[in-house]
């Protein structure tokens, strides 16, 4: 029975999350929309910093990737969602790969700055280069359409929905993956990389294969991103933004994948939408919150006590103080 | 020497951010060295000081209220490390110090947007340093030379303090061994206060002495916390002599780079940072005692 409520809730969860359009207006739903892909984003983050235990301001590199891959895909070949969403995630999977091999050398703090280079290198690129529009953003991406030949959908409910297919199918890959034995070997270099070549698994491999497959998530958040903004711009991936998808696996509660997804569903709520409401200090009640939860929800939103009333033993500290 | 002619300029320059980023940086990296904290409000400390140069320097002001606004900025940043050092006492996880500084700069730059409004400020430097001199030919800020030479002073007394002095060597012997520094009857929780609101003191001046170079603007924080980060990582973390050769590097790479690849500008800082990292994970000069490195 118990195995059953988590399938149950998700079952329930996805009901409601489909039926929004139905209830919504349009700009709660674009605002949703926004907050499911930037979702996605924050699970590949928690791959790598919850999971592997490598900390990662570098995620938006790959969703920037992903982001223009689609757009550009979209200007100049063709307007299908589902050729964008492959050239996306295949371009963000390769860069990643070949980024990976040299980041995934490192770790801790060291790695945490490798990936803070890899992404404001990125945002440097985009804002640069013409191509994409440099830092007017790449704009006139046509209205993309599912099938061959069928109508361009413009109606954000629709594009909702495809929004929400990509990030449920890359939640549920990543929750695949996590309990897999890639998952466990991932855990394994987190908890004690000795042990794990104690067994004859090479640390550096699962490290990049991890990497390469957060990267490939993220580049699909990034074409999900792209399809329903029809515009993207190197303010998109900014190191802002990248600090604010480490701070959601924080704040969710690192290694849980589906706490970080609340995480960042909370922060993109009060940033962008309960800002209007608040005279444009969205960014004070965002900090505010952040400060609370550290002392409040010391192990993120996933491990408040309203999930589990037994109180679990407490997590070594994430330390990214040592550097071997 | 054409080249050097030709250059100066952007040289000089370069010293001239190096010395700036050399007092915010340095706090950043002695906190991390000495308290294992990773404080991101740094940048916004910095800020503070900026704006302080905005509400207390007028046009044409003398050198005294110049001496007293840096006092106040020094007054207020040391305040605001004493709140960090409460507020990150028992948050050991990296990741949870990250959210709750980041946090606190939230708030602080939300809480400066709206005191001092989202437009650029631009501060006056003193009456008698605003002028410019004659170098070789070519004239140059006087103001920023005075920044060379104060930030010059303040990292010897730095030196001093910390390489030369029995209260340097209580400081080094945290870094190295906390418990062992315990157990000598010395509360090692009044050194790391002190070692934060130093930090944070100087990052305030560094902010204001800034000001008249770089003005204050909403944002300015994660510019200057960057390039903070960046000039600690590439120096090593937790070592003076680190920050002083991250800061010069940074510095340089700002603005002689710039002047000599405008193309490649903007990947220039980054690309040298993970080329940095990839080489010499501890940084290019780390401090001998830090857990950084003693943890290898």
């Amino acid at each position: 029975m118990k195995r059953w409520l988590p399938m149950l809730g998700g079952i329930a969860v996805l009901l409601v999350l489909a039926a929004l359009p139905l209830l919504l207006t349009a700009y709660p739903v674009s605002v949703a929309s926004r907050i499911l892909a930037f979702a996605l984003l924050v699970v590949s983050v928690d791959l790598l910093t919850g999971l592997t235990g490598l900390p990662s301001l570098g995620q938006i590199a790959y969703f920037g990737v992903g982001a223009y891959t689609a757009g550009l895909v979209g200007i100049h070949w063709t307007s299908n969602l589902v050729v964008q969403l492959g050239c996306g995630v295949a371009v963000a999977l390769v860069v990643a790969a070949v980024t990976g091999a040299l980041a995934v050398r490192t770790s801790g703090v060291v790695f945490l700055m490798v990936t803070l280079a890899i992404g404001e290198l990125t945002h440097r690129v985009a804002d640069g280069m013409t191509l994409v529009g440099a830092s007017n953003g790449l704009a006139g991406i046509p209205g993309p359409t599912l099938l061959p030949g069928g109508e361009p959908i413009v109606l954000v409910g629709y594009l909702y929905w495809w929004v929400l297919a990509v990030s449920v199918l890359g939640f549920t890959a990543a929750v695949i993956v996590s309990r897999s034995p890639l998952g466990r070997s991932m855990r394994a270099v987190r908890e004690s990389p000795t042990r794990l070549a104690a067994v004859g698994q090479r640390g550096y491999a699962v490290k990049l294969v991890a990497y390469a497959f957060a990267g490939a998530l993220a580049g699909a958040a990034g074409t999900a991103w792209a399809v329903q903004a029809r515009f993207v711009s190197p303010g998109d991936i900014a190191f802002s933004v990248s600090a604010l998808a480490l701070l959601s696996v924080v704040l969710g509660g690192a290694g849980t994948l589906w706490g970080p997804v609340l995480g960042a569903a909370v922060v993109v709520l009060v940033r962008d939408w309960l800002s209007g409401y608040l005279d444009g200090h969205g960014e004070l009640v965002l900090g505010l919150l952040f400060v609370v939860a550290v002392f409040l929800l010391p192990r993120g939103i996933a491990g408040a006590r309203a999930w589990r009333p037994a109180v679990a033993p407490p997590s070594a500290p994430h330390s990214l103080g040592s550097i071997a | 020497m054409g080249w050097l002619d030709a250059n100066l300029i952007s040289l000089l320059n370069g010293v001239a951010l190096a010395g700036l980023l050399f007092l915010v940086a340095v706090g950043l990296s002695l906190v991390f060295g000495t308290m294992d904290v990773l404080n991101l409000a740094h940048g916004a400390v910095s800020l503070l000081g900026a704006y302080l140069g905005v509400a207390l320097l007028d046009p044409g002001h003398g050198l005294g209220a110049y001496a007293l606004a840096a006092l106040v900025a020094m007054v207020c940043g040391v305040a605001a490390g004493l709140l960090l050092t409460v507020l990150t006492q028992g948050v050991r996880d990296h990741l949870r110090q990250a959210l709750l500084t980041l946090g606190v700069a939230l708030v602080a730059a939300d809480l400066l947007r709206e005191a001092f409004g989202a437009d650029v400020r631009s501060v006056p430097p003193p009456a008698l340093l605003d002028g410019s001199v004659d170098l070789a030919g070519q004239t140059y800020p006087t103001y920023r030379l005075w920044v060379i030479g104060a930030s010059t002073v303040v990292g010897l007394v730095l030196y001093v303090l910390l390489e030369r002095t029995q209260m340097g060597a209580v400081v080094r012997a945290t870094v190295a061994d906390r418990a062992m520094v315990e157990a000598l009857g010395i509360r090692t929780s009044w050194v790391l206060g002190g070692v934060f609101g130093l930090g944070a003191g100087l990052a305030s001046l560094g902010g204001l002495m800034a000001s008249p170079v770089l003005g204050a603007q909403p944002g300015l924080d994660n510019t200057v916390l960057l390039l903070a980060l960046v000039v600690v990582v590439i120096g090593g973390l937790g070592s003076i002599r680190g920050a002083v050769l991250g800061a010069l590097l940074v510095g340089e790479v700002q603005t002689l780079g710039v002047s000599l690849l405008p193309e490649q500008a903007s990947f220039l800082l980054f690309g040298a940072m993970a080329l940095v990292l990839l080489v010499r994970p501890a940084g290019l000069l780390p401090s001998a005692f830090s857990p950084a490195v003693t943890a290898r």
